[in-house]
């Protein structure tokens, strides 16, 4: 690891504060990326701040179906929620599979919405849930955070504080792990709310997360998993890798839909 | 006898693993301790046309930048391969030169170039990154068909067509006639995939030079420190042996990747030396990746033939193994004289032929990995019985008992002689234990739920205890392989064993003490294993090829036999009768029939306080012994797997997984179960899971685990590991070993489920869920 001058913030405007005064500062989260990629010498910021000690970024609220989440809530946290299970039983299920104990017990959801990892799990309850990014500075629909693997709408200094949506009526999520990671060799996250059914999907695509159009609209005609056996899913614009080429990840991606419809 | 031979003692040594106090190379500090970084190639292929050093030079804590051309200077001598293989027509093997620090060419990926040595192991990584390294990129060979390709890149200069050999075992002819007159031929191309071994500690190596005594110091994690010594005098020329001593303290894990001498220890000796400074490295886990030998990566074509009865007539076998850049210690044993001499399997074959083009890839080089020949060997076979019995519309299980070898000794076409087995015994044990009649049942309860279910068998045999020196010799080995021991009872009675045998998790500390406990019948704890240091222990040739029991425990019983005797001259002396009327049992000297007795620490005091004894004889306790092997010993067994697939996402399930064993005497059962836990847990690795990949350009995609995929224990199923043991005759405990037996014999075993389960023989290793899929999907096609 590099050396770099570690902070700890007690407030969103501290550590705002202290970011915009770095050279080239990076927030810490939950450090489940940031940390190895710094000991693997890949990132080295001038300096840290660590924003685990900002109550106001942590916490559920369950206000009837609006749910807000804070960007420093814990994953094992949102996993053991029994009032956001109760509303929206498919993201605490979603949140209870991420990595193993140890990442969710450290690993945030702000972090893993910032990064967007192209094989992470939340971009995608983000997506199908129609959900909104809180930052310090303005609010952002996850249509439009979202831009490519790696890449968000969020500025630079731009920091999450919160994210927030409407239960859907239904809504799971299932994910088929990457053998050696055991992130999203493809995950699909089905939502049947207000607005429509909205289908999200991770760790398949060679760009990020992304949302199927056709199976969002055979669902929408009939929400059940053999509405989709119509459906073909194009290897265009699938990843390819050591692990499975194109075409097996637009398999998974019609089987996970299928599944996680049944699942909610 | 509780603690004696086939008591399932606890391990001694867990009570210091598990309380986080054992001592591991990278735990020990020494006084005046520098740090070592190492610049490596980023290029499979390159020249090195200049190093520039002058920035790392002038960094904070930078005590020296060594690179190649010192360091051959100063005469240290090429990394070698110790096993001459002879080609077909009669050349030697081509070996290329292997600097310890690359001087005018890296060959691949992790090469070492420079090393920093620096106060801090920070200063030491800075200053590394600051080396810079002009390099001309060469075109490279990353996969066994491009270097053989016309054209090829040239590796090394002296390996034309990148060939290290062309070798061959068994009569050609004769098989060749007797395959072409077959009723059956099944043919296969099976591909063994390359492994990383991933022992949990990585390498390290400290380093300590006196200038008063010229004397060195080298800890380490080796399986083997007698031989790293033994090379690094002989070969690398880094200190005569009497001025180098070598420590193996707690070693986590080896699995065959911890045998070889690397280039880092040679070059911390060297600088420790040329510093006057003590100097740790340790391997970080991309550099585990990057530089320990893997395993495996053969490419095989296989033909075997029947008769009209389904008796083996002929077995071909033509085998490609990928080397790597450079020949690792005993590389060139492992595609030979460990694998094609297991061709025969556990099988009554009469005509068998293999011939073993060896060469070099710019890779990491490729070495002996948990098994070492006989995995790629049992897979082979094993594969082919399975897929035979498939075309020829027979079961599986009869076609095997059918051709079974049930005479022994048996003298197969291929070196080896089994002594003793009950090849039937164990495959009946099996399949009671699978319920193997009930599997049509439980396939239609799957097909039910819209899985797959599929049942797959391995009936393995492997060759342990390498082995008589005079033998190997005689192959090209440039070592013997006996083991050493030596006994000595102290004065009170307490017995320390010192052995040239090196633990590394197999539990030496307890199953050793155990053999002494049950001659004696002295307590477990008054025995202590004494290993891992050459200042100790004499010579030992050390750990690996499940050669500790059947060859380390053979020399101790030796030793026993000599201490025994003396003891007996003892106390006949002291207890007035004759020898013949002395008994030891229950920590005592007995004269029997009398209810005269001496402790067994009376004993030790007499022996050296030597008040009082026999005329002529010397003082004190002590006994040493070289035993070396008769044979090979040869552990077998059969695994049966059960598994389910998913047919939509192609994931397998094991459902059930059955080992049946011959190992002959087991010492600890508690032990030998854990052995069989952890090979199978590789084997299942292998089949399912592990894989190192190369692109074209020679990079490793999988150097982490990212993209490694190691076993988890999710991943591995509850085994049922069972027994049918029958006694090695050609050493005194009739052991013939279990470290390597799991990993040898399920990576057919579960492989054979799937392809069983998919309805499709086409599938390669590791059976990963895409590869399962897309073999479904071509079941499929063909079907319709």
């Amino acid at each position: 690891m590099h050396n770099t001058t570690y902070h700890k913030a007690s407030s969103a405007a501290e550590a705002a504060s202290l970011l915009s005064g770095a050279d080239d500062g990076a927030l810490l989260a939950g450090g489940q990326t940031l940390i190895p990629t710094m000991k693997q010498r890949l990132a080295a910021p001038s300096d840290l701040v660590d924003i685990s000690g900002v109550a106001e970024l942590k916490g559920i609220s369950v206000s009837g179906s609006s749910v807000t989440i804070g960007a420093m809530t814990t994953h094992a946290e949102v996993a053991s929620s029994a009032e956001l299970r109760a509303v929206c039983p498919g993201l605490a299920d979603l949140a209870g599979h991420i990595g193993d104990p140890a990442v969710r017990h450290r690993g945030t959801l702000g972090g893993s919405v910032a990064n967007n990892d192209p094989a992470a799990d939340y971009p995608a309850a983000m997506l199908a849930l129609g959900a909104t990014i809180k930052t310090n500075t303005r609010e952002i629909a996850a249509d439009d955070f979202f831009q490519s693997m790696f890449t968000t709408a969020l500025d630079e200094g731009e920091m999450i504080v919160s994210v927030s949506f409407e239960a859907p009526e239904k809504g799971a999520y299932a994910k088929f792990p990457n053998p050696a990671s055991r992130y999203a060799m493809c995950g699909v996250f089905v939502a049947k709310g207000a607005g429509g059914v909205r289908v999200a999907v991770t760790g398949a695509g060679d760009d990020g997360v992304f949302r199927s159009a056709d199976m969002e609209a055979a669902l929408s005609s009939n929400f059940a998993a053999d509405a989709l056996d119509g459906v073909t899913v194009s290897p265009n614009g699938m990843l390819s890798d050591i692990h499975g080429d194109a075409a097996y990840r637009a398999n998974l991606v019609k089987v996970m839909a299928k599944r996680a419809t049944a699942a909610a | 006898m509780s603690e004696g031979i086939g008591a399932p003692v606890k391990r001694k040594e867990d009570k210091r693993f598990i309380t986080g106090a054992g001592r591991y190379t990278d735990d020990i500090k020494l006084e005046n301790q520098a740090y070592a970084a190492f610049v490596r190639s980023p290029h499979a292929h390159a020249n090195v046309k200049s190093i520039d050093k002058s920035a790392a030079e002038g960094m904070d804590g930078v005590l020296a930048v060594l690179d190649g051309k010192q360091l051959t200077g100063d005469g240290i001598g090429n990394i070698i391969c110790g096993w001459a293989i002879t080609s077909k027509d009669g050349s030697p093997m081509n070996m290329g030169a292997w600097s310890a620090l690359a001087t005018d060419k890296v060959r691949y990926v992790g090469d070492a170039v420079v090393a920093v040595i620096a106060e801090t192991k920070a200063q030491a990584k800075e200053a590394a990154e600051a080396v810079v390294v002009e390099y001309e990129e060469l075109p490279a060979a990353a996969h066994i068909d491009a270097a053989l390709a016309g054209g090829a890149p040239q590796i090394h200069d002296n390996a034309p067509g990148n060939v290290i050999y062309d070798w061959e075992i068994g009569e050609k002819d004769p098989t060749e006639a007797a395959i072409a007159g077959a009723a059956h031929v099944t043919e296969m191309d099976i591909t063994n995939n390359r492994l990383s071994p991933n022992a949990m500690e990585p390498r390290s190596a400290i380093t300590k030079y006196d200038a008063a005594e010229d004397h060195y110091t080298l800890y380490t994690t080796s399986q083997n420190p007698h031989v790293a010594r033994l090379v690094l005098s002989a070969f690398y020329a880094v200190a005569p042996e009497h001025k180098l001593r070598v420590i193996a303290p707690d070693v986590g894990g080896g699995f065959g990747s911890k045998i070889y001498i690397y280039p880092e220890e040679i070059v911390c000796l060297w600088a420790a030396m040329k510093t006057k400074r003590s100097i740790k490295w340790t391997a970080d886990r991309t550099e585990a990746f990057l530089t320990d030998a893997h395993g495996r990566d053969h490419v095989t074509t296989a033909k075997m033939g029947f008769d009209a009865s389904g008796n083996i007539v002929g077995f071909h076998v033509s085998t490609k193994a990928n080397f790597g850049a450079y020949m690792s210690l005993f590389s060139s044993a492992v595609p030979t004289y460990l694998y094609a001499t297991l061709l025969s399997g556990t099988y009554n074959i009469p005509n068998i032929y293999c011939e073993v083009l060896a060469c070099y890839t710019n890779t990491v080089p490729i070495d002996a990995y948990r098994g070492a020949g006989r995995p790629e060997a049992s897979y082979v076979v094993e594969r082919m019985m399975e897929t035979a019995a498939r075309e020829m519309g027979k079961d599986p299980a009869e076609l095997r008992r059918q051709n079974f070898i049930n005479e022994f000794p048996h003298q197969t076409p291929v070196i080896m002689n089994y002594d003793s087995g009950d090849f039937e015994g164990n495959m009946n044990q099996a399949m009671e234990a699978a319920d193997w009649a009930g599997f049509e049942a439980r396939k239609a309860e799957s097909a039910a739920h819209g899985k797959l279910r599929g049942i797959g068998m391995a009936c393995y045999i492997e060759a342990c205890g390498i082995a008589p020196s005079a033998a190997v010799g005689s192959l090209g080995a440039g070592v013997g392989l006996w083991e050493s021991a030596e006994v000595r009872v102290n004065p009170v009675g307490t017995i320390e064993i010192l052995t040239g045998s090196h633990s590394h998790g197999q539990g030496h500390e307890t199953t050793f003490a155990q053999v002494v406990a049950d001659r004696f019948g002295v307590p477990l704890d008054s025995v202590q294993i004494v290993h891992g240091d050459t200042d100790k222990v004499q010579f030992g040739m050390g750990t690996y090829g499940s050669r500790s029991g059947p060859v380390g425990m053979s020399a101790i019983v030796k030793a026993l036999d000599k201490v025994e005797a003396k003891v007996k001259k003892i106390g006949a002396h002291l207890l007035e009768v004759t020898e013949a009327d002395i008994t030891i049992e229950d920590g005592q000297v007995k004269a029997q029939g009398t209810n005269k007795a001496l402790g067994w620490h009376e004993i030790g005091l007499a022996a050296y306080t030597a008040h009082n004894l026999p005329p002529d004889m010397e003082p004190g306790l002590k006994e040493g012994a070289f035993y070396d092997p008769l044979n090979f010993t040869f552990p077998m067994g059969c695994f049966i797997c059960e598994v389910e697939v998913d047919p939509e996402t192609g994931k397998t399930e094991i459902l059930k997984f059955v080992a049946s064993d011959d190992f002959g005497v087991i010492i600890n059962p508690m032990i030998v179960e854990g052995q069989v836990h952890g090979g199978i847990a590789q084997g299942v690795g292998q089949a399912l899971l592990e894989e190192v990949v190369y692109d074209e350009s020679g990079q490793q995609l999988s150097a982490s685990y990212m993209d490694y995929t190691m076993p988890r224990a999710d991943d591995v199923p509850s085994y049922d590991v069972l027994h049918h043991n029958t006694k090695c005759t050609t050493n005194p405990l009739g052991i013939k070993g279990c470290g390597e037996a799991g990993a040898i014999g399920s990576p057919p075993a579960v492989i054979n489920a799937i392809t069983n389960a998919i309805g499709n023989n086409d599938l390669s290793m590791p059976a990963t869920p895409s590869k399962v899929w897309a073999a479904l999907g071509a079941a499929k096609i063909a079907a319709e």
